[in-house]
């Protein structure tokens, strides 16, 4: 199977290399090769010791880990959609669960295909006229952008998003490993603070049709929760029913358990670093049993553990605030942009009345304060040293 | 009018643009121009004032002592500020109170303060006058074309009428971001990056 392929690929190589009839599309080409297979190229001076994984390898785990919560969330889309609006229904067959599953994959192929087609055309151009190699980071951010939209985005908001993160958010600073803010989440913002209607509120959680923005009116947990005051206990939403993730939301941020499963490959892997899981979950958890000492009014009084499992903060926590470019480099520094980063979320969710969620803009926050943070943490460390160092004469 | 002085006019338009190039005035750019009608109107004004400023500093800028000429030049940029406001509040009130006090924070434009320092001190009227000119139209075209993008794509309108009614109906929306003054920061960023990708 694979030998006529590399055969093909190493038959139209020349037309490709400088001179060739092709030369223009050479990062196109290039990207294509090492995609199917590992480039073979050697180090020829300096340090000989390479990881055995690269960039692709990497992005593609992150990927594998994605997609339980995108499984997930397909279902979630449907189940949500004929529950609400074609009641009642016979929730328990395998018939059910397959036409869930078909409702939610129409509705997320669509955006996902978009979401790809715009930023990779991007992408590939941007290579192309700077001859740069294309990079695999799209890869990853190409997949967040649909799994933490509402399901009844616009397609033409969702591009206009998509273009906007990835001219605006990667390509001016330089492209994959250079952006300072994660550009999945700056998409959700861009379509947060330009059209809201379509972002925020009850009427875009739960899809009226398979095609179009139709949709029928159902709060999220957390909105319920800012809106009327109520008691989380006794809510529609059992400790269950959140864990598992059947409650409206984002695509594919609903489900704890599904995003469990993706965060073990990628602490297992050692792709995403674990003190930031850990800082964010740690973090969010101080804040909220703080709030519950306080306990001013219903929305405080929550449990830290009803927060780990509403809106998009384990989402967030395993595979936004992990996102190794924007993320700081330094494990001290880790360890206090995760703090930070999931206690913040809980404090604008809580404290704040204009948005019921706050993972997104906390995470962009504190990716803004990510390089002052390494560069606190190695100036400390310098000056440890250097102590220890006159110290010792 | 000799070629020199019309050289003076036309640099600042793009080669030397007092925002996209020296980047100054950048805080009036991002504050007035949400909608084209105040933009044009603070256009009219900051130009209006440095062409006057440049003038009156360049005819006495023999007799300045330069230990105090910066307070020399607040004094002349004031006044002219002032005569604005007034003018404004005048004719043109409802503009007056939507530019609220970006017409009084043009005496800290940088632009303004810059060109008395930079050309007006050192240079004879005529040549003065052209280069507030210049300076002027270069920040003017810049705040326009802001004020004409963020207008039409924040709010569907320009001048007030609206233009996009009927791509409304085919499901185009308003571009909440645009009339946000992060959105007008972005926009000129990537003006910069245009002009200096067709420089390169």
């Amino acid at each position: 199977m694979s030998k006529p392929l590399r055969h093909f690929i190493d038959k139209i190589k020349p037309a490709f290399d400088e001179g060739g009839r092709f030369a223009a599309l050479q990062s196109t080409f290039e990207a294509f090769e090492t995609f199917a297979y590992t480039p073979n190229t050697v180090t020829k001076h300096g340090s000989h010791i390479r990881d055995a994984i690269d960039m692709k390898r990497a992005m593609i785990i992150v990927v594998i880990a994605l997609i339980p919560a995108l499984l997930f969330g397909m279902w979630n889309i449907g189940y949500q959609h004929y529950t609400a609006y074609v009641l009642p229904v016979d929730t328990g067959t395998t018939d059910f669960f397959w036409q869930c599953f078909g409702f939610g994959l129409l509705r997320m192929l669509p955006m996902i295909a978009v979401s790809y087609i715009v930023g990779l055309t991007i992408e590939f151009a941007f290579a192309q006229i700077r001859h740069h190699e294309v990079n695999e980071g799209y890869l990853v951010t190409g997949l967040l952008i649909p799994m933490i939209m509402p399901p009844t985005v616009p397609l033409w908001q969702l591009a206009l998003a998509v273009a906007f993160a990835v001219v605006v958010g990667k390509e001016v600073f330089g492209g994959t490993g250079m952006n300072f803010m994660n550009p999945a989440l700056l998409a959700r913002a861009f379509l947060f603070f330009a059209y809201p209607s379509h972002m925020s509120g009850d009427k875009v959680w739960t899809a009226a049709k398979a095609w179009g923005t139709d949709a029928v009116t159902g709060a999220t947990p957390l909105a319920e929760l800012k809106a009327n005051a109520v008691n989380i206990q006794s809510m529609q939403y059992s400790l269950g029913d959140l864990f598992w993730g059947i409650m409206p939301g984002s695509c594919c941020e609903t489900s704890t358990a599904a995003i469990l499963v993706g965060a073990i490959l990628l602490l297992v892997t050692g792709i995403a670093s674990w003190r930031i899981m850990a800082g964010v979950v740690l973090g969010g958890g101080a804040i909220a049993l703080l709030f519950n000492l306080i306990g001013l009014n219903s929305y405080m009084q929550v449990p830290f553990y009803y927060h780990y499992l509403l809106g998009g903060f384990m989402f967030g926590a395993v595979f936004m605030a992990t996102d190794p470019v924007t993320a700081p480099q330094t494990n001290p520094g880790r360890w206090i942009y995760a703090l930070l980063t999931g206690a913040l979320a809980i404090l604008l969710r809580v404290v704040n009345p204009a948005y019921p969620e706050g993972m997104m803009l906390s995470i962009l926050l504190m990716n803004c304060f990510a390089p002052l943070i390494d560069h606190c943490v190695i100036a400390v460390n310098i000056k440890k040293r250097s102590r220890r160092a006159t110290n010792k004469q | 009018m000799n070629n020199k002085n019309l050289k003076y006019i036309t640099l600042p338009w793009r080669d030397n643009n007092p925002i996209t190039v020296q980047v100054l005035g950048i805080c009036s750019c991002l504050a007035v121009t949400a909608q084209l009608k105040p933009a044009v109107f603070m256009a009219v004004s900051v130009t209006a004032v440095t062409v006057l400023s440049n003038l009156i500093i360049s005819l006495l800028r023999n007799t300045i002592p330069p230990r105090i000429r910066i307070i020399v030049q607040l004094v002349v940029v004031s006044t002219l500020v002032v005569l604005v406001d007034q003018v404004l509040k005048a004719y043109f009130f409802d503009v007056s109170k939507q530019l609220s006090v970006f017409v009084g924070l043009i005496i800290t434009n940088c632009i303004v303060m810059g060109r008395l320092e930079a050309f007006a001190m050192h240079n004879p009227p005529l040549p003065s006058v052209c280069d507030g000119l210049g300076n002027g139209l270069g920040y003017s075209f810049i705040l326009i074309l802001l004020g004409f993008t963020r207008e039409l794509l924040g709010n569907g309108t320009l001048w007030g009428y609206p233009v996009t009614e009927r791509l409304h109906d085919i499901g185009y929306e308003n571009n909440g971001l645009m009339l946000m003054p992060p959105m007008a920061l972005i926009l000129i960023g990537l003006l910069i990056w245009i002009i200096n990708s067709r420089k390169a």
